[in-house]
């Protein structure tokens, strides 16, 4: 599995013209874990729908190549990318509350999955669920699968979403903030999950985040996005030595623990960062 | 400024707060840090009068306060919440919903009041005229600091104020956050899972954890890592761990 982006844009019509949000991004995925970080409207979710083409209507999306194991997504049929979407690339978003359906059970909703794309009787897909909860590590996975998502804390729910992810067998999974709602201790358990069973099973990943020091810990490369394009992008041990401005000011803004900031930086942005 | 004894708080047979006592001295912040269910906000929540299922004793300068609040409570303690857009009236403009606390409190000058409230959060003058959906998370949450500080009070409840902010955001409300305070000698109370965030602001801290208040420690202490208490140690460890970006972090991976 390899995903290749090659100066991908993606436009919004609006009153005054179009409007692009992302403008020029590339890279290349194997089977490694990719974090794309950036603020609120940098485009680091729109980057990586693209791949699924998961985007608004709206959306105008062009690219030298978009291409997800040598499947041309710009221009595969709707039953093509239905094969790809779930199936060989798993999405996790972020909070759990949303994306899961109130009215099944957590087990249900697994169950469900696997028999998409897997098929099989409604008995093996009821059992491929639990066991599929065990491997999120939920201790008693057994009655976990019988509960409503009502019923499941925060951290709970989204491990549900990642089994539910993982029933399919992805090659490829792309976790948008998937832990930004949640505790920061169980955050980390969540990334660390994450972490364990993409490489495990040797998937690729794709972690959006806004949190830059957090993701460089779980992921090997690290994209920093600002207004729509790449402009720093470093090995995610490398990060204390980032050079781009707004890379060091994203690091710089953060109280941390281990030493005492009087006052916070606070980023100056320069238009010439998202100047082309 | 602040006293709380023996503060519990039951549902059913289950208490979402145990004995849980502190005591914040005025113009000072207190944090008070856990996990979710570990009953920080609960405890925030029986401070700012939102729940009446509480015993103990709850006193704000001096005065005992009743389950059921008065007005004169609210003019002197005010609550910021962490998701702006949940608590802005999306029908409502910036200007309406600025001049409602004045409204109720029957304070005049009105005009000059918002104008001058909106400068205190660094707000351009036309933002007031906007609805929540034309701001952005932060200026939006300016927008809710500036409507807490409309009647003057002296004492801020803040309940995760900066977890649905963009980090650079997060910086600028802190900071905000820090102005306003020497300014005005507010008193703080600031509840967040983020201890880097909660060390920053408050130089006393409360760890919480089951419903109970199992430490409170300074700042300082926490992060020389003095702790007492096994939670308060293991949040510690977690929050520095993963603050490491630095060349350590490249050897181990």
């Amino acid at each position: 599995m390899e995903v290749i982006v090659d100066n991908l844009r993606i436009a919004f019509p609006s009153p005054s013209g179009k409007v692009e949000a992302v403008r020029g991004v590339s890279f290349v995925l194997g089977q490694e874990k990719l974090a794309i970080v950036g603020e609120s409207g940098s485009g680091k979710s729109l980057t990586a729908r693209a791949i699924l083409r998961l985007l608004p209507r709206a959306a105008i999306i062009t690219a030298n190549a978009l291409r997800f194991d040598g499947i041309d997504v710009l221009d595969a049929d709707e039953s093509t990318m239905r094969r790809i979407r779930g199936g060989r690339a798993g999405l996790v978003m972020q909070d759990p509350k949303f994306s899961l359906n109130p009215v099944m059970t957590a087990g249900a909703q697994i169950a469900e999955a696997w028999r998409a794309h897997r098929g099989g009787s409604r008995k093996l897909a009821r059992e491929a669920a639990v066991d599929l909860l065990a491997q999120v590590q939920i201790r008693d996975p057994g009655a976990v699968a019988d509960r409503y998502p009502h019923q499941l804390s925060g951290g709970m729910g989204q491990r549900v979403m990642i089994a539910m992810m993982l029933a399919p067998d992805p090659e490829l999974l792309i976790a948008d903030e998937p832990t930004s709602a949640l505790d920061a201790t169980v955050q980390a358990e969540i990334l660390r999950l994450i972490e364990d069973l993409v490489q495990r099973r040797g998937m690729g990943l794709i972690l959006i985040s806004h949190d830059l020091p957090l993701v460089s810990h779980f992921c090997d490369r690290v994209l920093v996005m600002y207004a729509g394009r790449v402009v720093e992008e470093c090995s995610a041990g490398e990060l204390a030595r980032a050079r781009h401005p707004y890379t060091r000011g994203l690091l710089e803004c953060l109280p941390i623990l281990s030493e005492k900031r009087r006052r916070l930086a606070v980023l100056r942005r320069d238009p010439s960062w998202a100047a082309a | 400024m602040i006293e709380v004894e023996n503060l519990s708080v039951r549902y059913g047979t289950a208490y979402a707060a145990r004995d849980v006592s502190f005591f914040v001295a005025r113009g000072v912040s207190f944090g008070i840090v856990g996990e979710s269910g570990s009953g920080k906000s609960t405890v925030l929540r029986a401070l700012a009068g939102l729940s009446r299922e509480w015993s103990g004793t709850i006193r704000v300068g001096g005065e005992t306060v009743a389950p059921v609040r008065d007005r004169a409570f609210f003019r002197r303690v005010q609550m910021v919440f962490q998701d702006p857009y949940g608590s802005l009236h999306p029908r409502q403009t910036i200007d309406r919903a600025l001049s409602e606390p004045l409204l109720v409190h029957g304070i005049k000058d009105i005009e000059p009041r918002i104008a001058a409230a909106l400068a205190e959060v660094a707000l351009p003058p036309d933002t007031r005229f906007r609805y929540p959906h034309q701001l952005s998370g932060g200026q939006r949450q300016r927008v809710a600091i500036a409507r807490a500080l409309m009647a003057g009070p002296e004492v801020l409840l803040l309940d995760e104020p900066t977890s649905a902010l963009d980090v650079s955001v997060q910086a600028e409300v802190l900071n905000l956050l820090s102005d306003l305070q020497e300014k005005r000698g507010l008193t703080y109370i600031l509840v967040s899972h983020n201890l880097a965030v909660v060390a920053h602001l408050c130089a006393r801290i409360g760890v919480m954890q089951g419903g109970e208040m199992v430490e409170q420690l300074t700042a300082d202490d926490l992060r020389a890592g003095r702790t007492k208490h096994p939670h308060t140690e293991a949040l510690r460890r977690l929050s520095v761990e993963l603050e490491e970006t630095d060349a350590q972090h490249g050897q181990a991976a």
